[in-house]
């Protein structure tokens, strides 16, 4: 009894009257989003403006086409079906603690779906108007029921279908981007120059006066070069060039120049890519306009604290595959703090693929040296599966395959021998790294996928012309490829040649197709079980199966359908997907937003488990997680269909 | 020892509760505003033991306004030191407590002329009564149910001769038990069962106001 009278005067009310039902009412929804996220104040207004009320088994709390009512609605007990009316198709189960009818909030129009209760269901409603003056003051509120809104509209991505509340939502959007993606990198706004006829002495002079450790060479204030401690070392110091020397001899050019505007991110990824350390900063972004800054990896460091270009650094130093492992550990710590700021799973990706890139061509070179001889002939060393689509971020196993240019068959036994012995030290390297052996044995070491560049073909036009399901299988994995390590033109004569099998054997893409509709994603969540489109009742969600994997599938059957060359990674598919067929563009981009947050769920997931993330545990998710979840598939369903319709699959199913 | 007073004497609140009476409409079971109340009292004596608290809700059409609720605590002469563990509400307890009459006054005041719903209701009303009769007025003109009789008359009863405590229609109900013995919990819980016998009575044929006041089995307690 005191300690209601104590948590009475909590909220400050001056009245005669204790409202132990309020109370409850207020204990009940104060575990459930949005309301966990309000004050207390604001919440126990609410609660005490609540309306209870009862339904029967089987009877409407509202029909579609009816008005919409002035109030949304809480599950307190029992369970009711959001169904489509027209085809009975069910949207959704709602049990304890979720809420539906929140087309109310938009306060006008009739009801587009159907509720029913499927059992004895006691529901709290909330009004719409109370409740508005909340949620506009209250941002994650807000979002939430922005998120659960858009889930359980027909049509969250269609431009008609946009409400002022969607404007809201695209601005919440943009504001969170703002927070992480838009960070700029702050660079050096006054870099040291000289020109290119400077000798190397005073250009030495004025970095040593400066204390910088590097030098930009500039003609009309445009950067053509630059000269680093690195160069005075390598190219002075070795006597190689002398010190009366000009600038320009020994500078490194060109130069890789950015916009002002680059993030953090991007700035990391460049210098990854093109292994420097100092990005220059121009006025319109080209090496044609004025020098404006330079930004340099120590620059991010102090950004950063912990950064992918250091370890970098480190993977170039390790002699040794216990080396590696410790930096792909450290790596791992990077990944979650990355995914503890929020930063964008599309650039966290892009770095964690960058460092797994650089660790197994050091994992290779290494091996190569271990080698009695060097490599007889030129060969190519190509990721598959996630590593090739740059979506792997923890660590799975490894799949991967070889091929050597193509050789005078009398040498091809010898050949072989030779890169299946160097094959076997290098997976053997990155199992100690922390790649697992894939179980399937797709990988060099296999002879089956060490092969010159002719087998290939075969190989590939082999599966395109005669496809059975093992082989569409393959086709899956393999066709996600990327060159690790190696000659290009060896990959890139591969894709020539698949594109051509394609071309002449056009039914392929259907059997592709048929293999992208394999698994239709679940409908929603409901108590510890998947609502499953057939019924079928699981506790366990396989994230990769039923989520992930009908998104990575139908990216890469309409890419093929194009003939697009080099777009490998899934989020890039599909980005590239809404440029080709801007009718499309929505659920293209519905489709890319749906797997970044897939991606980011299962790496959160796996970290959280020392797992690979891929089955997950319904009892473990809160009801923000599942609407979270639930929101992806909507996309993966309308994308199903897209393809049963342009492969004609309804008729070959 | 308490002489009721003569009709014209009557103070403001209760003319102004005859008054609901005398403008009453005769309403359909989805408008009817039903009021469904709980007392919490010293003992079981209606002629000894005195009201502690009164917790009320109003239900109209199947929902319960939790706005329209009513909860207040009594200010106490007589206190018997037993019950206290049951109710919890302690003779000097810091909750804020009214007077009698004015508790009177608020509670005539929510309940108006509508439906008075009670589990065992001739004993809550009883109480209310020896209220009134304290302050020289005559007895509640309400129409009462008894979800305790009502009950009976559904399929779910197992037996007609057996009395069944609320929390035995709890459990029937599979309804949650929050609160229970103190007013506003009581009522609350009442509520749901009121309801749930309705939807079960509802379900068979369809039915009025007539058909819960019709009574074929014996009254409740008292």
């Amino acid at each position: 009894m005191i300690n209601l009278i104590q948590k009475h005067s909590l909220f400050g009310y001056i009245q005669i009257m204790k409202n132990t039902i309020a109370e409850r009412v207020f204990d009940f929804l104060k575990d459930f989003p949005p309301f966990d996220v309000l004050p207390k104040e604001e919440l126990y207004t609410i609660s005490r403006n609540v309306k209870i009320m009862y339904f029967q088994k089987d009877s409407y709390v509202f029909k579609n086409t009816e008005d919409i009512h002035d109030h949304f609605y809480v599950v307190k007990d029992g369970a009711v079906d959001i169904f489509r009316e027209q085809d009975t198709t069910l949207i959704d189960q709602c049990d304890e603690g979720d809420i539906f009818g929140l087309r109310a909030l938009i306060r006008k129009g009739t009801y587009i779906v159907s509720a029913k209760a499927i059992e004895e269901t006691i529901l709290y409603t909330v009004s719409s108007e109370m409740f508005e003056k909340i949620i506009q003051t209250n941002v994650e509120a807000n979002k939430f029921l922005l998120a659960s809104f858009a889930t359980s509209t027909r049509n969250p991505y269609s431009n008609k279908n946009k409400s002022s509340l969607y404007a809201q939502l695209q601005s919440l959007q943009k504001s969170e981007s703002s927070y992480t993606e838009v960070q700029s990198a702050q660079f050096s706004k006054n870099p040291v120059t000289c020109s290119p006829e400077t000798s190397i002495q005073q250009a030495a002079q004025i970095m040593s006066t400066k204390q910088v450790g590097s030098i930009l060479i500039t003609k009309q204030e445009k950067p053509l070069g630059i000269i680093t401690d690195k160069d005075l070392r390598n190219k002075i110091a070795t006597g190689q060039f002398s010190i009366k020397d000009k600038a320009q001899d020994i500078m490194s050019s060109p130069v890789i120049t950015y916009h002002k505007s680059i993030t953090i991110a991007e700035a990391q990824i460049a210098m990854l890519q093109h292994k420097i350390s100092h990005l220059c900063i121009t006025k319109d972004g080209t090496p044609n306009s004025k020098l404006v800054g330079i930004l340099s990896d120590h620059d991010i460091i102090v950004i950063h604290g912990n950064n992918p270009a250091v370890l970098i650094k480190e993977v170039k130093r390790a002699k040794t595959a216990l080396a590696l492992q410790y930096i792909r550990n450290k790596a791992q710590q990077l990944l979650e703090g990355y995914l503890e700021q929020n930063i964008p799973v599309f650039f966290i990706s892009k770095i964690m693929s960058a460092i797994t890139t650089a660790i197994t061509q050091k994992a290779i070179m290494l091996s190569v040296d271990e080698m009695s001889a060097p490599p007889p002939t030129t060969f190519a060393w190509i990721a598959l599966g996630s590593q090739g689509r740059k979506e792997q971020l923890l660590r799975t196993d490894q799949d991967n395959a070889l091929v050597f240019e193509n050789i005078p068959s009398i040498d091809h036994h010898k050949t072989k021998a030779y890169f299946l012995t160097l094959s076997k030290k290098i997976t053997l390297k990155l199992n100690i790294i922390g790649y697992e052996f894939c179980p399937a044995k797709m990988m060099a070491s296999n002879p089956k996928w060490c092969l010159s560049m002719d087998e290939w073909k075969q190989q590939f036009n082999n599966w395109i012309t005669k496809p059975s399901a093992d082989k569409i299988m393959l086709c899956t994995i393999f066709f996600d490829y990327d060159l690790v390590y190696g000659n290009q033109k060896l990959i890139d004569e591969i894709s020539e040649s698949i594109f051509k099998s394609i071309k002449s054997y056009e039914i392929f893409l259907n059997f592709l197709g048929l293999n992208a509709l394999k698994n239709p994603p679940p409908l929603s969540f409901f108590r510890q079980f998947l609502v499953e489109n057939s019924g079928e009742h699981k506790d366990h969600f396989d994230i990769k199966a039923r989520a992930m994997m009908p998104l990575v599938d139908a990216a890469r059957l309409i890419i093929l359908s194009y003939t697009i060359k080099n777009h490998n990674n899934t989020i890039l598919r599909f980005k590239k997907l809404a440029q080709i067929e801007p009718q499309n563009q929505e659920l293209y981009h519905a489709c890319s937003n749906a797997f970044k947050i897939l991606l980011q769920f299962r790496t959160q997931h796996g970290l959280r488990h020392n797992s690979s993330g891929r089955f997950i545990d319904l009892k473990s998710l809160s009801k923000g997680d599942r609407l979270k979840l639930k929101s992806c598939f909507k996309p993966i369903k309308d994308i199903q269909e897209l393809i049963r319709i342009r492969f004609n699959l309804s008729q070959i199913l | 020892m308490f002489k009721r007073l003569r009709h014209k004497n009557y103070p403001d609140f209760w003319k102004k509760y005859l008054d609901h009476f005398k403008n009453k409409k005769e309403c359909d079971l989805n408008s009817t505003r039903f009021v469904i109340f709980d007392t919490e009292t010293t003992g079981l004596q209606h002629n000894k033991d005195r009201i502690l608290s009164i917790g009320a809700i109003s239900i109209v059409g199947n929902v319960i306004d939790v706005a329209d609720t009513f909860e207040l605590y009594l200010k106490q002469e007589k206190f018997d030191a037993n019950t206290v563990e049951i109710h919890g509400i302690l003779k000097e307890g810091k909750i804020l407590k009214l007077e009698e009459e004015k508790s009177i006054v608020l509670f005539l005041d929510y309940i108006k002329s509508d439906i008075l719903v009670a589990h065992h209701v001739a004993f809550d009303v009883a109480m209310i009564n020896e209220s009134l009769k304290r302050l020289g007025l005559p007895r509640l003109k309400n129409k009462v149910l008894d979800t305790g009789i009502l009950f009976k008359n559904t399929k779910l009863c197992p037996s007609k001769d057996t009395l069944y405590s609320l929390d035995a229609l709890c459990t029937i109900f599979n309804i949650k038990k929050q609160d229970r013995h103190t007013a506003s919990g009581d009522a609350y819980l009442t509520g749901i069962i009121f309801l749930k016998i309705i939807s079960q009575l509802s379900n068979s044929r369809q039915i009025t106001l007539k058909h819960l006041f019709r009574n074929p089995h014996r009254r409740g307690l008292l």
